[in-house]
């Protein structure tokens, strides 16, 4: 099946979800890696400077570049899922993220996590930087810049039908990764 | 000699290997989208869409514009070779904010970005001298997606070569979907620890199709590829009939007691360009 979703999607949206469906979104997603999962896990939920449940997150660290005070996205594909593994399941609790986009899967701990808070993780195309940063329309927002560097910082995105994303992993337990395992 | 203008096409060659994808690569990707189906054949899809924009567009096609890592071949009678590492690091840094490349190094100590893609050791250049005045500089720019899944095997001689095409297969059906399949896998066979892993980079410069000269090593090649892609991780890991394009051995002889085994991984984006600079300083980018 193919969907094209508003982000922030509700919850019977995305049990909708099957592993192997092909999904879009629109809306707003923030990238975070090792270091912003890492320092996000560490402050205070209400001291951030934006809701990370009204986004998706993207394990992506962009490469950007600043035009008078505005920044673009020149390439921005998906970074290795399986770094942020020891993060996940916790971070999907404290901020209530319902849809993950990466690459290459998540393990057990995540996979139980997507199911307990009806969430999934998607997969788009490692490397295709070029045409993941044709499908941003504006970046209303970075942070953290300065202390993580252009790679870790979190940057917000603005995204119009971002895909083809591939749902790897659903809220019903299912992993496609697990599955080619066996 | 110029060397600013020998820096601008260090700048270019970087360029070229960031936005154009060599044609021995595309070739063998469009063979995999022939061949794949269903979510398969969607990620090939984005990805040949993908080198099309960032060629048109001279974007770098993926985000990760890697370690930069030089190749070098330096003729003997070059007038000027005092210069070359200078005029490399600088280019490096001039293509940063040029083209631009992702601020990529790291103090691994401190947790810093060095902010212009060098820093100790990087960019990572590798000489050879060969006779003759010009010099011939390849750029691979490695992206740590793959790197991650570089392996180093110190077997025990007994287990032969069948024991080494285990290890090989084994460990790239571990790495999975980690390395953006489909890859290009590097194999260096023999030497000692550093050496296999670096023949198995080395392995790397050899476009994608062509076989070893010898023709035992040949045939291993032709074995891992097909074991490889046999296990169906596919595209992306995602599931499919492509899970590499090429492998490529190269071997070194060894210590009796050592059979080492060294995997470098290149994902899907196999960057490289070339460059030839004359002794007068005038330079071709191919």
């Amino acid at each position: 099946m193919e969907y094209h979703l508003d982000i922030p999607a509700g919850k019977d949206e995305i049990k909708k979800l099957k592993v192997g469906d092909i999904l879009y979104i629109t809306g707003k997603i923030f990238t975070a890696r090792d270091e912003a999962h890492h320092m996000m896990l560490e402050k205070d939920k209400d001291s951030l400077p934006f809701n990370p449940a009204e986004m998706a997150l993207f394990h992506c660290g962009p490469l950007m570049k600043k035009t008078g005070d505005k920044w673009q996205v020149v390439s921005a594909g998906p970074t290795t899922s399986s770094r942020m593994e020891i993060f996940e399941d916790e971070f999907i609790e404290k901020y209530g993220i319902n849809i993950i986009i990466g690459k290459g899967g998540m393990g057990n701990r995540t996979e139980k996590a997507l199911q307990k808070h009806i969430a999934v993780y998607t997969a788009y195309t490692g490397g295709a930087g070029a045409l993941a940063a044709d499908k941003v329309k504006d970046v209303p927002g970075v942070y953290w810049l300065d202390e993580l560097g252009m790679p870790e910082a979190a940057w917000i995105f603005e995204v119009k039908e971002f895909g083809p994303l591939i749902v790897a992993i659903d809220s019903h337990g299912k992993s496609i990764y697990r599955e080619l395992k066996k | 000699m110029n060397f600013d203008d020998i820096k601008h096409g260090i700048v270019l060659l970087i360029k070229k290997a960031e936005t154009e994808l060599p044609d021995d690569v595309v070739k063998a990707l469009k063979k995999a989208y022939e061949i794949e189906e269903g979510v398969a054949k969607i990620q090939i899809k984005a990805i040949l869409e993908n080198i099309d924009l960032a060629k048109k567009s001279q974007r770098p096609m993926c985000q990760d514009t890697g370690i930069q890592t030089f190749f070098v071949k330096v003729g003997v009678d070059f007038p000027n070779i005092n210069k070359l590492k200078d005029l490399i690091t600088d280019a490096v840094k001039k293509a940063t904010v040029e083209i631009p490349l992702r601020p990529n190094t790291v103090d691994p100590f401190k947790g810093d970005n060095h902010k212009d893609n060098t820093g100790d050791y990087i960019p990572y250049i590798t000489w050879d001298f060969v006779e003759g005045d010009k010099v011939f500089i390849t750029s691979l720019p490695k992206g740590g997606g793959s790197e991650n899944m570089s392996k180093l095997g110190m077997l025990k001689p007994g287990v032969g070569i069948e024991g080494v095409k285990d290890f090989v297969v084994n460990e790239m059906i571990n790495a999975a979907g980690n390395p953006c399949p489909p890859t290009i896998v590097g194999v260096g066979i023999g030497g000692g620890a550093d050496l296999a892993l670096k023949l198995g980079k080395k392995s790397l410069l050899r476009p994608v199709g062509i076989r070893h000269e010898d023709k035992t090593i040949a045939a291993m090649e032709e074995e891992l590829i097909k074991r490889i892609n046999d296990s169906g991780i596919g595209p992306m890991g995602l599931g499919g009939k492509t899970t590499v394009l090429d492998v490529h051995i190269e071997k070194a002889h060894r210590h009796p007691a050592s059979l080492p085994v060294g995997i470098a991984v290149q994902c899907w984006a196999d960057r490289r360009a070339h460059m030839v600079i004359n002794p007068d300083g005038s330079w071709e980018v191919k």
